[in-house]
């Protein structure tokens, strides 16, 4: 057997290779698209939060964090015991926020290091299962930040933020899905960029303001001496349409972004 | 989706007003291993980087036997095997959970018994549930082949590989390798270290500032 080259004259024949053989394909599991694709979700997630278990790198400075950012603005924004009128649904949000970018910048610095991110655009996975196994990944973690500070910032801003705690949670959970949605991608996007640390942020904050101002303008209507209940539904609504669309639009783009 | 050869026709990639790769033709069959020698900045990684399909050629064709690799998907990406410089591996993880994790999102039967024949293979049974940041360089090479291997692929790309072994590590490597080619997968490996592929590889090619010699 001779591999030909079209440029010839520097092939050096060295050792005379043995007969090919023609393995099969490793056996792969036989499943619908539909349990892959779910299973590759499942798999990406279960790994990064298992990377996440052993190391806490992204769960401590996070919390850390946003936690600071609430006893800074604590201090600014409740004089004689009593906070600043809406402080609170803002305060929660920046928090939220600063803190994600934090956590979005670092989880894909992981798949940097050793490369790991290449090998998973070899892999036969879908691209979209790839964004979201990361997005469901960064989600729980942020989510685990959530329960942390809405406590906090409840305490410090004596804000009735359980009051209508499905509501809130509805909120919080919309709000932190279309925010991580496009961080997710810009981050993914990043991922090689020298100035990534700044790009982020940059990238990130002028496309994700309408789902703050929304999950603010939300919470700051049940936090209302009197609720303002089918208001904070109408903003919740925005943050579903917004999720929709920031979800949408980042499984149909992430494929093409990632492909250099 | 199985093929037999690869197959590069007039590819070129820039990089802005760089020219990596200028008009590369050659064919790489199965059951052979072929060495792309070059010093760094030669365009050896590009050229790898495009036949694992993570890069696109600026122009010119890649063929994979009678697919066309623009075309290849999923499908084409689970017979290609890629070893890197970086490795490819999660530090945090242990040798076991590494190869389980690539087992699993390749979609394979069986995963136990191929994780534990990788680390048999590895020579890292004993070390199985030690997180990779605690291997030497040769212990986490050993690890990433095995892991670049554990789908069986046709084809099989190594970038730099015998970097930093130890001589029993090189000839352990070189004893896979043969292996592998025995087993009818297409090795392509890049080096500029000839005295770690002599008496290895059946063809070797080099590259000069981004065009084959």
């Amino acid at each position: 057997m001779n591999p030909a080259l079209s440029k010839s004259g520097q092939v050096v024949e060295e050792s005379a290779p043995p007969a090919i053989e023609q393995p099969a394909a490793a056996r792969v599991t036989r499943v619908s698209p539909v349990t892959r694709f779910a299973r590759s979700v499942f798999e990406i997630t279960r790994k990064d939060l298992l990377v996440e278990a052993r190391t806490r790198e992204i769960l401590y400075t996070t919390i850390f964090f946003a936690v600071s950012c609430v006893m800074v603005f604590a201090f600014g924004f409740v004089r004689e015991g009593r906070p600043v009128q809406d402080a609170a649904a803002g305060i929660l949000w920046i928090a939220i926020a600063f803190s994600g970018t934090l956590a979005l910048g670092r989880a894909f610095e992981r798949e940097r290091h050793g490369e790991t991110l290449r090998a998973l655009l070899i892999a036969p996975i879908d691209r979209p299962a790839l964004y979201l196994g990361k997005l469901l990944g960064i989600l729980i973690l942020l989510a685990a930040v959530e329960v942390l500070v809405v406590p906090l910032v409840a305490l410090m801003f004596q804000a009735a933020l359980f009051s209508h705690a499905l509501l809130m949670i509805g909120l919080l959970a919309a709000g932190t899905l279309g925010f991580a949605a496009v961080g997710t991608l810009f981050a993914a996007m990043l991922v090689r960029a020298r100035s990534r640390d700044v790009m982020l942020p940059v990238l990130l904050y002028p496309i994700t303001v309408p789902v703050i101002i929304a999950g603010v303008r939300g919470t700051a209507a049940l936090l209302a001496p009197e609720a303002d209940l089918p208001m904070a539904r109408a903003w919740l609504s925005m943050l579903v349409f917004f999720d929709v669309v920031f979800v949408t639009l980042a499984l149909w783009t992430f494929e093409p972004v990632m492909t250099e | 989706m199985d093929f037999d050869n690869l197959r590069l026709v007039e590819v070129t990639r820039t990089f802005g007003r760089r020219r990596a790769l200028n008009k590369v033709s050659m064919t790489a069959t199965a059951g052979t291993i072929t060495a792309l020698l070059g010093h760094n900045g030669a365009g050896k990684s590009t050229l790898l980087s495009i036949a694992a399909t993570l890069l696109q050629p600026s122009s010119g064709e890649v063929h994979f036997g009678a697919h066309d690799g623009n075309a290849g998907g999923a499908g084409l990406r689970s017979r290609i095997g890629m070893l890197g410089h970086d490795l490819y591996l999660y530090a945090e993880l242990s040798a076991a959970e590494n190869l389980r994790f690539f087992a699993k999102i390749y979609g394979l039967d069986d995963v136990e018994r191929r994780v534990d024949a990788g680390l048999e293979r590895a020579g890292l049974t004993a070390r199985r549930d030690d997180v990779v940041s605690g291997f030497s360089r040769g212990m986490r090479q050993r690890l990433a082949l095995e892991r670049a291997l554990i789908h069986d692929p046709r084809l099989l790309l190594l970038d730099e590989p015998f970097t930093g072994l130890d001589e029993a590590a090189r000839d352990a490597l070189r004893a896979r390798l043969r292996s592998a080619r025995e087993a009818g997968a297409i090795v392509l490996l890049t080096t500029h270290d000839l005295a770690a592929i002599a008496h290895l590889t059946d063809v070797s090619v080099s590259l000069v500032d981004g065009r084959l010699q």
